[in-house]
C-alpha cells in the first residue's frame, strides 16, 4: 500500500497555508499507510543559510547541540520534536561529513530548501508532533508508510534525500533494489538502510549529476525494475512517473494556483476550488513536472 | 432523498440504501459531497435511482442488481466491479478496472478510463465515450466493450467471448485478440448499445475485435504443452 502526497504551488496565494494542505493530505491516507509518515518542506531560508534536517533519535537535544558546536562554529538550531534544523552558513561537503560522524543521529536531509520530518507512528500522530500546520514555503512532498520489505524505524520512513535539496517518495516495491544498491556503492554512493526506495534516491542524485530531473526519470523506467508511483522532489519543483504496468494508484489536481497529486482524490477532497481542478491520472511511463 | 456524506456516515448511507422500504415507495436519492469516498453505493439490490453529486473513489456501485446510479464527477478504481444488473452512468472520467468482472447491467462512462476496463468482465456492456487504457477487456468473458475514443495496449489480451468495438485507434492488440468482420446482427447489438448511451453515431464507424480462439481452445499444436 503506502500513501504519497505533493503540493505544488504555482502563485503565491497559499504558501502560507501549504503545511495546513499537505497535513490534512497526509492524515486522509492515513489508511493506507499506518506504520509511519514524513515530509519535505521546500522553503528558501531568508539568509539564505543551509539547512541540515537531523532526527537525534535517543540522543538529548543539548548533548548533540554542545557537540556540534565543538565541530562547527556558526550554527543555528531550530528545535522540532526529536528533529533539529540545524543552519549554517557553512557548505554540505564540510557538514555532511561531520554530521555523517554521529552515530547516534540520522541526517535525513539537507539543502537550500529543504527541511524534512518523519517518525513511526500514525501519521495523525506524526503531523501533530511536528506541527506541520505553521508550515510555509513553495512545495511540500509526503507519505504515509505501509512496511512491507524493510523494518518501521525513522531510517525506513519516507522521504527519502540522497543529495541536496532532493528527496523522493514511493509507493510500490523494486525488485532490483540489492543489485542497484551494490552498483551505487561502488559509485561512492552511501545508504544508510535496507530500504528499496532509498536505493531508487541515491539512483536519482547520482543520475541528476548529468541529466536534468526529467532525464533521469526517463532513464529510470528502464533501470528501475518493480512497481512504483514516484514523486521526486527538488529546489524548484517536483515530477512524478508511474511504472509502465501502472498498478499503483495515482491522481493530479491542477488549478491555476497549485498542482496536487495524490494516491487517491480523497487525499485532495479538502484542497480549495478542487472541484473546479483538471483532475487526471498521469498516465504509465510518462514523466509530469512541475517547476524548473 | 438528500443524503449528506458531510453530516452522515458512509456506512448509514450504504445500509440505508441496501435496505429500501418497499412500502414507502421512496425511488430518488441524491448523495452530496462524497468526496472521494471508497465504496460509496456498493451492494444496492433495489431498483432505485441515485445520483452522486461529486467524485468518489474505490469500488463505487460495486456489485449493483437494479439499483440505476449515475455519477457526476470521477471514479477511482473498480467502478460498479462485479455489477449483476442494472446500469451506472459515470459523467466524469474513471480509474482503472472499471466494470471488472461485471457479470450484466450497463455501465456508461462520459470520459475516459485508465488501465484494464473491462478486465475479466463477464455479460457486462461497458460504453466508454472517451479512450481506454491499456490492457482493457483483459481476458474478457463476454458482454459488449464500446469504445468511441482510443484504445491502449494489448487490448482484449487473452480474450474469449466478449465483443470489443472501437471508434479510434488501437494502439496495439493482446495475445489472442484479432480484428473481425462486423456481421448483421452485431451493427444491431452496436445500434441498440449506442442508442442506450444517447449517441447517434453509426456502428459502421467503428471497428470489432474478438478473440481468434486459439488460446482457449484446444489447437493441435499445442498438444506438447498439455
Amino acid at each position: 500500500m503506502c500513501g504519497i502526497v505533493g503540493i505544488y504551488l504555482k502563485s503565491k496565494k497559499f504558501e502560507k497555508s501549504l503545511g495546513g494542505m499537505l497535513s490534512k493530505m497526509l492524515v486522509s491516507m492515513e489508511s493506507r499507510g499506518p506504520d509511519s509518515a514524513g515530509f519535505a518542506i521546500y522553503n528558501r531560508d531568508k539568509n539564505k543559510l543551509f539547512k541540515y534536517s537531523v532526527c537525534l533519535n535517543e540522543m538529548s537535544f543539548d548533548r548533540f547541540k554542545k557537540k556540534i558546536k565543538k565541530k562547527i562554529k556558526f550554527t543555528k538550531f531550530e528545535k522540532n520534536s526529536d528533529h533539529v534544523i540545524l543552519k549554517s552558513i557553512e557548505k554540505p561537503s564540510k557538514i555532511v561529513p561531520i554530521l555523517e560522524d554521529f552515530t547516534e543521529i540520522s541526517l535525513v536531509g539537507y539543502g537550500k530548501s529543504i527541511e524534512i520530518f518523519k517518525q513511526v507512528g500514525k501519521p495523525s500522530n506524526v503531523v501533530k508532533k511536528f506541527d506541520l500546520n505553521k508550515f510555509s514555503g513553495s512545495h511540500a512532498i509526503g507519505h504515509t508508510r505501509m512496511a512491507t520489505e524493510s523494518a518501521i524505524t525513522t531510517d525506513g520512513s519516507h522521504p527519502y534525500s540522497t543529495g541536496e535539496d532532493e528527496c523522493l517518495v514511493h509507493n510500490g516495491s523494486l525488485s532490483n533494489h540489492n543489485n542497484l544498491r551494490r552498483k551505487l556503492k561502488k559509485n561512492g554512493s552511501k545508504f544508510n538502510s535496507d530500504n528499496d526506495t532509498e536505493v531508487a534516491a541515491g539512483y536519482i542524485s547520482n543520475s541528476l549529476k548529468d541529466r536534468n530531473l526529467k532525464q533521469t526519470l526517463k532513464k529510470g523506467l528502464s533501470d528501475l525494475d518493480g512497481f512504483y508511483t514516484f514523486i521526486a522532489g527538488t529546489h524548484s519543483g517536483f515530477a512524478v512517473l508511474r511504472d509502465e504496468i501502472a498498478c499503483k494508484p495515482a491522481v493530479i489536481a491542477e488549478t491555476k494556483d497549485y498542482v496536487a497529486i495524490s494516491s487517491e482524490f480523497q487525499a485532495m477532497a479538502h484542497l480549495p476550488n478542487v472541484n473546479s481542478a483538471k483532475i487526471f491520472e498521469p498516465e504509465p511511463g510518462v514523466v509530469y513536472s512541475w517547476g524548473k | 432523498m438528500l443524503l449528506d456524506l458531510k453530516k452522515l456516515k458512509l456506512r448509514s448511507v450504504n445500509e440505508k440504501l441496501q435496505n429500501i422500504d418497499r412500502k414507502k415507495n421512496k425511488r430518488d436519492f441524491v448523495i452530496s459531497n462524497p468526496e472521494g469516498n471508497h465504496a460509496v453505493c456498493a451492494g444496492l439490490t433495489d431498483n432505485i435511482d441515485v445520483t452522486i453529486r461529486g467524485h468518489v473513489g474505490y469500488y463505487c456501485a460495486g456489485m449493483n442488481q437494479n439499483a440505476n446510479i449515475t455519477v457526476e464527477g470521477n471514479v477511482g478504481t473498480g467502478v460498479a466491479e462485479n455489477m449483476m444488473s442494472g446500469s451506472v452512468h459515470v459523467k466524469g472520467n474513471a480509474s482503472q478496472s472499471a466494470g471488472a468482472t461485471a457479470h450484466g447491467g450497463t455501465l456508461i462512462i462520459d470520459g475516459d478510463t485508465s488501465s484494464r476496463c473491462g478486465i475479466s468482465m463477464k455479460g457486462i456492456d461497458i460504453i466508454v465515450k472517451g479512450s481506454v487504457g491499456h490492457m482493457s477487456a483483459f481476458m474478457a468473458q463476454s458482454g459488449n466493450l464500446v469504445v468511441f475514443g482510443d484504445a491502449g495496449e494489448a487490448l482484449g489480451d487473452s480474450l474469449y467471448e466478449t465483443n470489443i468495438y472501437v471508434k479510434g485507434k488501437v494502439k496495439s492488440l493482446g495475445a489472442d485478440c484479432e480484428e473481425k468482420k462486423m456481421n448483421k446482427q452485431h451493427k444491431i447489438k452496436l445500434k441498440e448499445l449506442l442508442k442506450k448511451a444517447g449517441s447517434n453515431i453509426k456502428p459502421e464507424q467503428f471497428k470489432r475485435y474478438g478473440s481468434a480462439r486459439k488460446l482457449y481452445n484446444f489447437h493441435i499444436d499445442n498438444v506438447s504443452n498439455y
